[in-house]
């Protein structure tokens, strides 16, 4: 397929359709509103049905009925709308339902803004909604990213009957760049015998249910979900590494913030401080083995967000003492600006030397 | 003409002793047995003059535990 | 051979409710199973649980279930709904499920003319988590959230679903029944036939509010509990057809 120059917001509906997303529940919210208007618009051509909640928690609990009725469905949200569906995705968790959910995050807390943040980091990798639970992150940081990781998004949600999460921000989903919609890798995914579609001729009857009342019950439904994170953990990392061979520090960046820091890298090469980055992919499961095999390899760390500092505990608790972990971030919608990040940077290699 | 007889079964083990099938008896044969209770703990109703018994249903309709079944008798039952 | 006049529905697994003596919500599930039953859609039925005292239908119920957050039900029935329009689909709540925290989700359920039945339990009291005022809770009704009456100008008078979701357009069946005397619940049971056939039929979203007790909160005896309801409750929400359809008449 020839590459089509697209707007995020709208490419992760490409995506999805592409994907056979059959479902869309949502409630407009800014900065991700296009991708409903996209949804409504094109799916019905698809064959697809797109339906506008009444608020976002109905909208979760439309793409847990759908999910536990066996389809392939999505819903999306900016940070408030994601606040309101943490509910509904502790169940879908503990009911163990596949779907994808998109946070287009915005900065807070409470009402906020409207404009790019990476404040949500704590809510959608730690939990988020009650309950022992976890979810595959994923931070895309181009339109194609996006677009790959939203497909395989999919596949990831069915192979484990867990929900996933993709995270950007307003740059992401405004931004226009060309996208060529991409299949995944194959994946061996599991029939969906689970599922609530009437008992048919099938001889038992199929429950949704994340409910049980026997202590010794829920420990056991734990611990075998528990299994399944392990799971996750073990195959699901992904992450980039740029520029790592021996820099005088490793920058530390996710999403829209790591292309910043690429530009960073570039000025710092010109004053002759070489600077490396790791790129978390997924956001959770972390890749944490990553940052004690470089902590050999560099001086310090710097993580570089659009908040007050969430990504840094992963990024310590990866680098586990071994070197220094320094923070910058901007946040309430503020983008962090190179030269600040260089003058950062200078302020910490001047003070290690 | 002959007269309808009926039968009813309760299952006894499931009766809570709530007394509902009691009130709705046309001919008031339904009764709680005092003399007993169940696995669950609960004098259950019962029925001591199954003779009266004219299968209208009422006992079953009105119980909420569906405990009681209830049966039609031809004359020559 | 002797005729069977009354005996265990299909529609229900064979295990005992572990519901209060007397609860009727036990009569409302036999209900429901019965016609599912009757009009032969046991297996192509999808039913939603609550959270509430009847959060284990999905233990009773014999077709396939999935069990909803609070209030819920008609969010998670239209997604399965839209996924499966072929199939039978139907939620299952109680008063502060549905008209309390689950109040934006059954009213836009029903504007949506979802082809869903609800089937709307009001004993006027949260059962489960031990007898706290309701917003179908009656004016100077006691309950433990509610310890001298309900005051009207404190928490103000009681909600009545089926009269408002009546103005609305899209459901094609509401009434109100009970099911204190076998009467009654032979006149439920022609409700819930009748909302259930005209989903069937596509004629819009259908729910049948069913006045039930609570003797264990209402700290009556069951017997008592039905007369309690007969005097108090059905002149506050009085028994009757609330929404018709043209294409249902």
């Amino acid at each position: 397929m020839a590459k089509v120059l697209m707007k995020g917001n709208e490419a992760i509906g490409a995506a999805a359709i592409k994907a056979g997303c059959k479902f869309f529940f949502g409630y407009p919210i800014t900065p991700q509103s296009e991708l409903p208007e996209y949804m409504a618009r094109e799916m019905p051509k698809a064959g697809a049905t797109f339906l506008q909640a009444e608020s976002e928690v109905a909208a979760i609990n439309m793409v847990y009925g759908a999910a536990g009725a066996g389809a392939r469905v999505m819903t999306s949200s900016s940070s408030p709308g994601i606040s309101l569906k943490q509910e509904g995705i502790s169940y879908i968790a503990g009911s163990e339902l596949p779907c994808l959910i998109v946070n287009i995050i915005r900065g807070g807390p409470g009402l906020g803004g409207i404009q790019p943040a990476q404040s949500d980091y704590f809510q959608a990798t730690k939990g988020g909604g009650h309950g022992d639970y976890k979810m595959v992150v994923l931070a895309p940081a181009s339109v194609q990213e996006l677009t790959d990781l939203m497909m395989e998004g999919f596949d990831i949600a069915d192979q484990y009957r867990n929900p996933v999460m993709i995270i950007g921000d307003g740059m992401l989903g405004q931004m226009m760049e060309p996208v060529e919609l991409r299949e995944p890798q194959k994946r061996n995914l599991p029939p969906k015998d689970w599922a609530t579609t009437g008992t048919g001729g099938r001889g038992h009857t199929n429950v949704i249910n994340s409910l049980f009342i026997d202590p010794a019950e829920c420990e056991k439904h734990n611990l075998r979900l528990k299994a399944k994170f392990d799971e996750m953990e073990k195959n699901e990392k992904k992450y980039e590494i740029f520029n790592c061979d021996n820099p005088d520090l490793i920058a530390v960046a996710y999403g829209t913030t790591a292309r910043i820091v690429k530009t960073v890298i570039d000025k710092c090469k010109e004053e002759g401080i070489n600077v490396g980055l790791i790129r978390p992919i997924s956001l959770w499961p972390f890749p944490y083995e990553v940052f004690e095999e470089y902590a050999d390899k560099t001086k310090a760390f710097l993580s570089v967000e659009m908040s007050l500092g969430q990504m840094v505990e992963d990024v310590k608790l990866g680098v586990n003492g071994k070197k220094p972990v320094h923070f910058y971030g901007r946040t309430g919608g503020m983008v962090p600006v190179p030269d600040d990040i260089v003058a950062e940077i200078k302020k910490i290699l001047g003070g290690a030397k | 003409m002959a007269k309808v007889r009926g039968k009813v079964t309760f299952m006894e083990h499931r009766c809570k002793g709530c007394e509902l099938c009691t009130t709705v008896c046309p001919v008031d044969i339904v009764k709680m047995a005092k003399d007993r209770i169940n696995v669950k703990g609960y004098h259950p109703a019962t029925v001591y003059e199954m003779e009266k018994c004219i299968a209208c249903g009422n006992c079953a309709t009105i119980c909420p535990d569906t405990v009681i079944k209830v049966e039609r008798l031809r004359d020559n039952d | 051979m002797a005729e069977m006049v009354f005996q265990r529905t299909k529609g229900l697994q064979d295990r005992p409710f572990h519901y209060c003596p007397g609860c009727t919500h036990g009569i409302i599930h036999r209900l429901v199973a019965e016609v599912l039953e009757e009009l032969d859609v046991l297996d192509k039925a999808i039913g939603v649980a609550p959270v509430g005292c009847s959060v284990f239908a999905y233990d009773y119920f014999n077709c396939d279930m999935q069990e909803a957050a609070h209030g819920r039900a008609p969010a998670v029935a239209t997604g399965i709904k839209r996924v499966h329009p072929d199939k039978v689909v139907f939620s299952y709540q109680g008063d502060g499920d549905l008209a309390s925290i689950g109040t934006a989700e059954i009213v836009h359920a029903a504007m949506r003319g979802e082809k869903i039945t609800t089937i709307f339990v009001n004993n006027a009291i949260y059962g489960m988590t031990g007898g706290q005022m309701a917003p179908t809770t009656l004016v100077g009704q006691k309950a433990t959230t509610s310890p001298f009456g309900r005051d009207k100008d404190h928490a103000g008078s009681p909600i009545r679903m089926s009269e408002m979701l009546a103005t609305l357009d899209g459901p094609a069946y509401i009434e109100r029944v009970t099911v204190t005397t076998p009467a009654h619940v032979r006149k439920a049971k022609k409700a819930i036939k009748k909302a259930f056939q005209a989903q069937i039929e596509r004629k819009g979203f259908t729910m049948i509010e069913v006045l039930s007790t609570c003797p264990t909160n209402w700290g009556l005896t069951p017997v008592e509990a039905l007369r309690w309801l007969e005097e108090n409750m059905i002149p506050y929400y009085p028994l009757g057809v609330y929404k018709t359809s043209e294409e249902v008449k």
